[in-house]
């Protein structure tokens, strides 16, 4: 079994700040991923214009592949599209199992593994997923020029989304379980809504999705009659939100709140001792990549100077 | 010849290019799409399968979803409903044994690899 000196679980911009100050401190680190290429979902933004040092905005896949090069150019380790089959978290030497196969030891965990789109997990959505139900404009808009679709989600992914959309298809028709009122940015919604091909339909909860020759058909409950009504679309794109990556993470020992993110106290330690959380998956107000950098970072010199102490 | 996707994969832009690997090789492997964010984790996926030891007898590429010899992939029987990018389709002796669209994780690309190649 390789003994490491960290392992960090994630291989986004904080999995990597922190592989990068590890490896830097000349401590040997690991990083797993359970997807490829590096960067999180930052890699999938299209431009990141906040990015302190860089005037004019990058691609998010550029920016994390820079990353990913520097940290393997201190010697930091990938294990990619690498799934975790197994853990032990709770003993002073950790361990981790990847693919069933190889396992690897360590004293110091950080976990990085962020968040993901949320699906909304209801009969139909894996089945028809690629084939009449969405989740990206930009990829999947221009199958459907000049068709009618719908679009379950009422946020600023879901608006800005609309709007690519827009482009090419014929309708847009919402479907939304709140009463009348949407939580996104008023400037998103109004240019949104202003569209004479927009329309809304209030207070219906979608139950499930179903084919019917080249249309797809959602089953949806009017939350105000309870009659179930079919409304039947062209495609689906589904925008609700994002989900943090810990359920993997419920027999840990870990404490994890009711929402599924790690609450952490001072230098970003959790309640098990030499355990990290940094970066979307941790309790915080601010969710940037510039605050998971800054987490990344502090939890990387965190456990650099422990080793140092130790020596 | 020029590269179009964000990939370190082989990749293939014509039909003959097409018929060739899946006519030479046991097992193909081709992910057809773009450089969006539905495609590039499949490809990331396929650039680590590709070191793996226990893949090496699968040859993996990519194909660029809007050159005019994207046909051989966009018209097969099995992509009739396919309205996701990528579509990723896997050929043994040359017969497509397998076909996906839209993004999948390493983990399903992995069960996909098993069934199709097993």
């Amino acid at each position: 079994m390789t003994k490491y000196d960290v392992i960090i679980i994630g291989a986004g911009p904080a999995g990597m700040a922190a592989a990068i100050f590890a490896a830097r401190g000349t401590l040997s680190v690991l990083v797993v991923d359970e997807s490829a290429p590096a960067g999180g979902t930052v890699k999938n933004t299209h431009l990141v214009a906040n990015y302190p040092g860089f005037p004019e905005p990058i691609s998010g896949l550029e920016l994390t592949k820079r990353m990913f090069k520097q940290a393997k150019s201190f010697g930091a380790k990938f294990e990619l599209a690498a799934e975790i089959t197994d853990y032990n978290f709770k003993d002073d030497l950790k361990w981790i199992e990847i693919d069933d196969d190889e396992k690897f030891e360590t004293e110091n965990i950080i976990i990085a593994t962020g968040i993901n789109p949320r699906q909304l997990n209801l009969p139909g959505e894996q089945e028809f997923k690629g084939r009449g139900i969405h989740y990206c404009a930009t990829c999947d808009g221009d199958f459907y020029s000049g068709k009618d679709i719908a679009i379950i989600g009422a946020g600023d992914t879901a608006m800005e989304e609309s709007l690519v959309l827009l482009k090419y298809v014929n309708s847009i028709t919402f479907i939304h379980h709140g009463f009348h009122n949407l939580r996104a940015e008023k400037c998103t919604v109004d240019q949104v809504m202003d569209h004479e091909n927009v329309t809304m339909i209030w207070s219906h909860e979608s139950q499930k999705f179903e084919r019917d020759g080249d249309k797809l058909v959602i089953i949806a409950e009017n939350l105000d009659t309870k009659e179930i009504v079919k409304i039947k679309k062209d495609a689906l794109f589904i925008f609700v939100g994002m989900k943090p990556n810990s359920e993997w993470l419920k027999d840990s020992g870990l404490n994890i709140n009711e929402r599924g993110y790690i609450p952490t106290g001072e230098n970003c330690k959790t309640n098990l001792k030499n355990v990290y959380a940094i970066g979307d998956i941790r309790v915080k107000k601010f969710n940037q990549i510039t605050t998971a950098i800054a987490d990344g970072t502090i939890a990387a010199l965190e456990v650099v100077r422990k080793i140092s102490c130790s020596h | 010849m020029q590269k179009y996707l964000e990939s370190s994969l082989d990749e293939v832009q014509t039909i003959s290019e097409v018929e060739n690997l899946i006519n030479n090789n046991e097992k193909v492997a081709i992910s057809c799409g773009r450089n969006g964010p539905m495609c590039l984790p499949v490809y990331g996926a396929f650039e680590v399968l590709k070191e793996k030891e226990r893949y090496s007898d699968i040859k993996f590429v990519v194909m660029p979803f809007d050159v005019p010899g994207a046909s051989i992939i966009r018209e097969l029987p099995e992509c009739r409903f396919f309205r996701g990018l990528p579509f990723t389709i896997y050929y043994k002796n040359g017969k497509v044994v397998g076909a996906t669209s839209s993004i999948q994780d390493a983990k399903s690309i992995k069960k996909t690899i098993n069934e199709c190649f097993p």
